[in-house]
């Protein structure tokens, strides 16, 4: 197995399994009680306008905006990991037919690994600091080096057909 | 339909006993039940669901106007039902098909799984029961609740679905464990690599796969850059509104609202949907490139069910994009796009089927 298939493949099932154990770390200790809570507070606000206490009730839809922000991202960042693990594994079986010298492909590989690191990490710590300007940025640039590293492997792959 | 001969070479590494074998038919099982019970669920069960939804909220804002608060708890404990019911089926189907995924991936990679032959085939049966329990128990969730359960909030269907997604974390650590065998030089690998193939079918499955995925991606990126953080801070707005209104006993602002909030909910699934699907359709076709050589069907056959798969792939997405704009004629056509992978998928399931079938007996008659 070459360098730039060895990085896709361990990357890839490192990765697989970083998004598992959080997606199951997540499950367990975080969503039951995640969803309770958005559940809870939009049940509330409907709840405290029935009251006649409105307030209260805009406060309510609020909290539930704040927490469903969160639980998007938290479940995003499971998803996306895995999911980039899998197709880094993909892309590692069939590297040899990406028509481009070793260095080249050794660089395409790269930035698969780090913009799939990236992409999810940027997304997860938007729910840390909210608004920061570096959390999108990570997302962004994560999400950037994906595509190039995917257009790359597809123009190496017509390479090789042609 | 078919009629070549099994290539000598490939026969160690799809044994009757190989955890190769295991695999390539588990995931392909997974991945097409999983494409079946959500196409099943796409045409029954979602639009069903989505009107339901908003009857609940129409209702909860009536019980507003009535300052009535019993009656608006009754609907959200009934609202968190329909949403429950919804979430556990989309999750379902979301993690038989990834399962399956994984298993073809494992597939691919036990060439480079430095362990022994038992040892293999008992992490790929440990993968295949998890991948199959996990959708079981997600979708029992809604049904068995908290019935029976030692936990106060967490019922028996998610104590199997949890048990299942540790079972495939342990059989995953495994094959990582081998793989960093065979890294490290320690033990050899037993079964030899797959066949290469340099047919159409391959190369189009490779190609349109890469294209896939890579149209997926920018389309998530255009959604999450254009769209995302606009309908986060609508759903909001409309909320308040809806709130608003229905206090102040204005009930058709409050239905306005509720519309508003569905067609909201509505964009946000759609292109959630087309963004997942091309890439998860595209991923499939990648992994369906390497089990080309398996697939025991004439050349014209591979040809037709591989230009099937390709055109339900891109037709499923784009036409679930077009729900917005033509409703339920365009999700009729994206059911058709989502049939027609299965049914591609399928037929390759059957030829890989009838590949191993014809091995075994030749191993038959040669023993």
């Amino acid at each position: 197995m070459n360098g730039p298939r060895k990085l896709l493949i361990f990357g890839g099932v490192a990765l697989a399994t970083v998004g598992m154990l959080y997606g199951l770390y997540y499950a367990v200790f975080v969503e039951h009680q995640t969803l309770g809570s958005m559940g809870g507070s939009l049940a509330g606000s409907f709840v405290h306008a029935a009251e006649g206490r409105l307030p209260e009730a805009h406060g309510a839809i609020d909290t539930y905006a704040a927490v469903k922000y969160n639980y998007v991202r938290q479940v995003d960042v499971h998803s996306h990991w895995i999911g980039l693990a899998m197709l880094m594994i993909v892309m590692g079986a069939a590297f040899d037919g990406v028509g481009f010298s070793e260095r080249v492909r050794f660089w395409i590989a790269i930035a698969f690994l780090t913009g799939s690191v990236g992409f999810p990490l940027g997304v997860i710590l938007q729910t840390v600091n909210r608004g920061s300007v570096f959390p999108s940025a990570l997302a962004i640039a994560g999400s950037a080096l994906v595509i190039l590293a995917l257009s790359a492997a597809a123009v190496g792959f017509a390479r090789q057909s042609a | 339909m078919a009629s070549r001969a099994i290539p000598s070479a490939a026969v160690p590494s799809f044994g009757p006993k190989s955890a190769r074998r295991l695999l390539v038919f588990g995931g392909l099982a997974l991945v097409a039940a999983g494409m079946l019970f959500g196409d099943i669920f796409a045409v029954f069960v979602l639009h069903q669901n989505a009107r339901l939804q908003g009857e609940a909220l129409i209702a909860a804002t009536r019980a507003v106007a009535a300052r009535n608060p019993t009656a608006v708890k009754d609907i959200f404990e009934h609202l968190g039902g329909t949403l429950e019911d919804r979430g556990t089926k989309v999750d379902a189907h979301v993690h038989m098909i990834d399962a399956g995924y994984l298993a073809l991936l494992l597939a691919l990679l036990q060439p480079f799984v430095a362990l022994s032959t038992s040892r293999k085939k008992f992490l790929a049966t440990l993968f295949i029961a998890g991948g199959l329990l996990l959708p079981i128990g997600i979708f029992l969730i809604h049904y068995v609740g908290v019935a029976y359960s030692p936990f106060p909030v967490i019922g028996w269907g998610s104590i199997v679905a949890d048990s299942a997604g540790a079972l495939l974390i342990i059989a995953l650590l495994g094959e990582a464990w081998g793989l960093w065998n065979y890294a490290c030089g320690r033990g050899s690998a037993a079964e030899t690599n797959f066949p290469q193939e340099d047919s159409w079918s391959r190369r189009s499955l490779l190609s349109g796969g890469t294209v896939l995925v890579l149209l997926g991606f920018l389309h998530g990126a255009w959604y999450a850059a254009a769209d995302l953080y606009r309908q986060e801070a609508q759903e909001a707005t409309i909320l308040h509104a809806m709130v608003d209104d229905a206090a102040a006993k204005n009930l058709p602002g409050a239905a306005n609202e509720v519309m508003n909030l569905d067609n909201l909910s509505g964009e946000k699934a759609v292109n959630i949907a087309a963004h997942s699907h091309i890439i998860e359709f595209g991923v499939l076709a990648i992994l369906l490139s390497f089990i080309q050589p398996y697939v025991f069907l004439s050349e014209d056959w591979k040809r037709r069910w591989v230009k099937l798969l390709l055109a339900g792939s891109l037709i499923l997405p784009l036409f679930v994009l077009l729900e917005l704009k033509f409703g339920l004629v365009a999700g009729g056509i994206a059911d058709l796009g989502g049939l027609m992978v299965i049914i591609a998928l399928i037929a390759m399931l059957v030829g890989v089927l009838r590949y191993s079938g014809s091995m075994d007996a030749s191993l038959g008659d040669g023993r």
